[in-house]
């Protein structure tokens, strides 16, 4: 029996029930079909319209990183933070881009600890985003603490002033949980990828590529033995990346929690940081692969099913955002604290109203669009609504921040914050970055996971004895969805 | 040039077939053979009679090292080494050192988990006896592969070639290698289908 067959059968069950799943690979490809798919991708001439996007968002980032420089060198003071607000964009940016990081590690941990198969032709380019979105986020804390060439204060080591780090603060929680972070997302990542990099290095034709997926893919066999271990590594790894996503943003919302501040002091922060960090998380995805499918011709990989799967994720997680925004308002007033109350009447009616509103309008309305199926699946819908969610998470963490420190207890220390010209340029510079290292991404690594991809094919799996014949391979293998 | 037999390599296409080869090797007594596959193939490694690994003990211990290690930098640094008055706040407390423990029993079980996988499957490696074949080549493509080594106790060329041939493999062939192993590798094609 061979792939195609299985594939032919696949949506006709004897039973007769016409109950069809939509298929996760589109256009019944053989094994070999995906790894010359990807290779492909690897081994072509980059295009000039790749050349082109690539040297444009590469200038993005030089431009970022000379504002990085110009505020290293001349100190914070080129920023608009003030008294009262000394937070303002560095830790929004952070917050932001840690919080997108988020999706990638639900997709490739979470989902696969549920057997969700639709991950498989999206984890790859969904845990990049992760590492290069943590990469971004861990730029800001260190520029933020002025004297960049002291950032390894943070870290607790044998030291001539005999000092240790604070364990008791959650800023030093977050360096060790942002540091975990990227290091296990890492990890994760290379392990995942180690098997295509294997198969790349067996076909690519360019010398030089052969030699570094050989380094790369560390000797890969594909041995059973092998595989056999793998798999286990692969289940440890998402059992513990479970709870560690959960816990990042988590921690990064103890950074406020933990002060005294009304806006902050909220025991709802941490389930909501979350959720806000899948829902931006999933926005970012969505965003980067409805142009990833399409630039690199990729749509029987990346299918509608699996944006359609995101949306409802999407949805799910903006309902969430959008009870905690109404929970805390209402937890505000009914807390009878007087500075509690103010705090969140400002935010709706005060100097940073315009900011509020569009969080709501673009977390919570934009979303409902996709309670109609139809929405759900116009790839224009969806990059519209994902460009606006992120926005809209970006303005919660603008929000969250600059509203609770810009009216303090003393209506004399009250203040309102702009940023200049470099704050905005780095965080340009950010987007800049996280773009370029997806693009470089996705034109020299296997952007899908090409071995997770051939295993879900129809047909690929062994048919089980013990099943009996009721249940043939492909059905088994296809039987998975939201 | 003297050439060594390295092993029997057979082709497979159907995942069934290469699951009931590999039970019917293993079950024939051999244990120096080998499945080489794309992608995991489900069943696969019981149908061969691979043990359990072992990689969730080296894991938990990465993960009981991980948190003892945070545990006692905390105690040790901020309850015994400086003893730090910030806010009144106790000098070590389990509650707020939760959160570095978690994180440091997910490091280091990942670590762990990494090498310990390395270690198993002792990897990296620059060299494969079966590197120079064909068959091998694209078992990282499309194609599964089962290899008998020559170094196993049962292996005779005629009857493990036949074996494989009797369980559906095609292009069944003795892979082999210099006899002076500083020579380049090359793959013989005895017979072929």
């Amino acid at each position: 029996m061979s792939t195609t067959t299985a594939v032919q059968t696949a949506h006709h069950r004897s039973d007769g029930v016409h109950f069809e799943r939509e298929p996760l690979v589109l256009g019944n490809p053989t094994f070999h079909d995906i790894t010359a798919k990807i290779a492909s991708i690897a081994e072509d001439k980059p295009t000039p319209k790749y050349l082109l996007a690539l040297s444009f968002t590469a200038a993005i980032a030089a431009w970022g990183v000379g504002c990085i420089l110009y505020t290293i060198l001349t100190g914070i003071g080129v920023w608009g933070l003030n008294n009262p607000i000394g937070w303002g964009w560095d830790i929004t940016n952070f917050v932001f881009w840690i919080g997108i990081g988020h999706a990638g590690t639900l997709i490739s941990a979470i989902l696969f600890l549920f057997r969700q198969k639709w991950r498989t032709a999206i984890n790859r380019s969904a845990e990049a985003m992760t590492i290069f979105a943590v990469i971004c986020a861990g730029l800001f804390p260190l520029i933020h603490v002025g004297r960049i060439w002291f950032a390894y204060w943070l870290i607790p080591y044998p030291n001539q002033m005999q000092m240790w780090t604070n364990f008791r603060s959650p800023l030093e929680w977050d360096v060790f949980a942002v540091s975990t972070y990227l290091t296990v997302s890492l990890i994760f990542w290379f392990l995942g990828m180690v098997p295509d990099l294997a198969t790349l290095r067996d076909v690519v034709k360019n010398k030089v590529a052969k030699r570094l997926y050989g380094f790369f893919s560390l000797g890969w066999s594909g041995s059973m033995r092998h595989w056999h271990h793998y798999e286990m590594a692969y289940l440890i790894l998402a059992g513990i990346s479970t709870p560690l996503v959960l816990s990042v943003h988590s921690v990064v919302s103890l950074d406020f929690t933990a002060g005294i501040l009304p806006g902050w002091h909220t025991t709802i922060f941490p389930p909501y940081f979350v959720a806000g960090a899948i829902f931006s998380g999933f926005a970012m995805v969505m965003t980067l692969l409805v142009i990833t499918r399409e630039v690199l011709d990729l749509k029987e990989l990346i299918t509608m099913k699996h944006l359609e799967n995101m949306n409802k994720i999407i949805l799910a997680t903006g309902m969430m955002v959008g009870y905690a925004y109404a929970m805390e308002f209402f937890i505000a007033q009914y807390s009878g604290n007087p500075y509690e109350a103010f705090v969140f009447i400002n935010r709706a009616t005060g100097d940073y109203a315009w900011a509020y509103w569009t969080m709501v309008l673009c977390n919570v309305v934009s979303p409902q669009v996709f309670w109609s199926r139809r929405l759900r699946r116009s790839i224009p819908v969806m990059f519209i609504v994902s460009i606006l969610v992120n926005i809209g998470m970006w303005f919660e963490r603008f929000t969250i921040i600059a509203t609770s420190l810009h009216h303090d207890f003393l209506p004399a220390s009250w203040g309102y914050y702009t940023p200049t010209w470099v704050e905005v340029s780095i965080f340009a510079g950010t987007i800049g970055i996280f773009l370029t290292l997806f693009l470089l991404f996705a034109k020299y690594i296997p952007v899908i996971a090409i071995a997770e991809v051939k295993a879900i094919l129809p047909g690929a799996q062994p048919q089980h004895s013990h099943h009996g014949a009721e249940a043939p391979p492909h059905q088994v293998e296809q039987s998975t969805s939201v | 040039m003297e050439q060594r037999p390295v092993a029997t390599v057979a082709e497979f296409r159907d995942v069934n077939a290469l699951v009931a080869a590999a039970r019917a090797v293993y079950e024939r007594g051999y244990t120096r053979f080998d499945c080489y596959t794309p992608y995991p193939v489900h069943g696969l490694d019981r149908a061969m009679g691979v043990r359990r690994t072992i990689l969730p003990y080296i894991s938990f211990l990465g993960g009981v090292t991980g948190l003892a290690s945070a545990l006692l930098l905390q105690w040790w640094t901020g309850g015994y080494d400086y003893r730090l008055n910030i806010g009144g706040k106790p000098f070590f407390a389990i509650q707020f050192s939760v959160p570095i423990d978690f994180e440091l029993t997910v490091l280091l079980c990942a670590f762990f988990t990494l090498f310990g996988l390395l270690g198993l499957c002792k990897l990296p490696t620059w060299w494969h006896p079966l590197q120079g074949d064909a068959s091998f080549r694209r078992a990282t493509d499309d194609t599964f592969v089962v290899a008998i080594f020559s170094d196993d106790p049962r292996y005779t060329i005629k009857d493990t070639e036949e074996l494989l041939r009797s369980m559906g493999g095609t292009n069944v062939h003795v892979h082999t290698a210099s006899a002076d192993p500083s020579t380049t590798l090359q793959s013989v094609t005895t017979q072929s289908d």
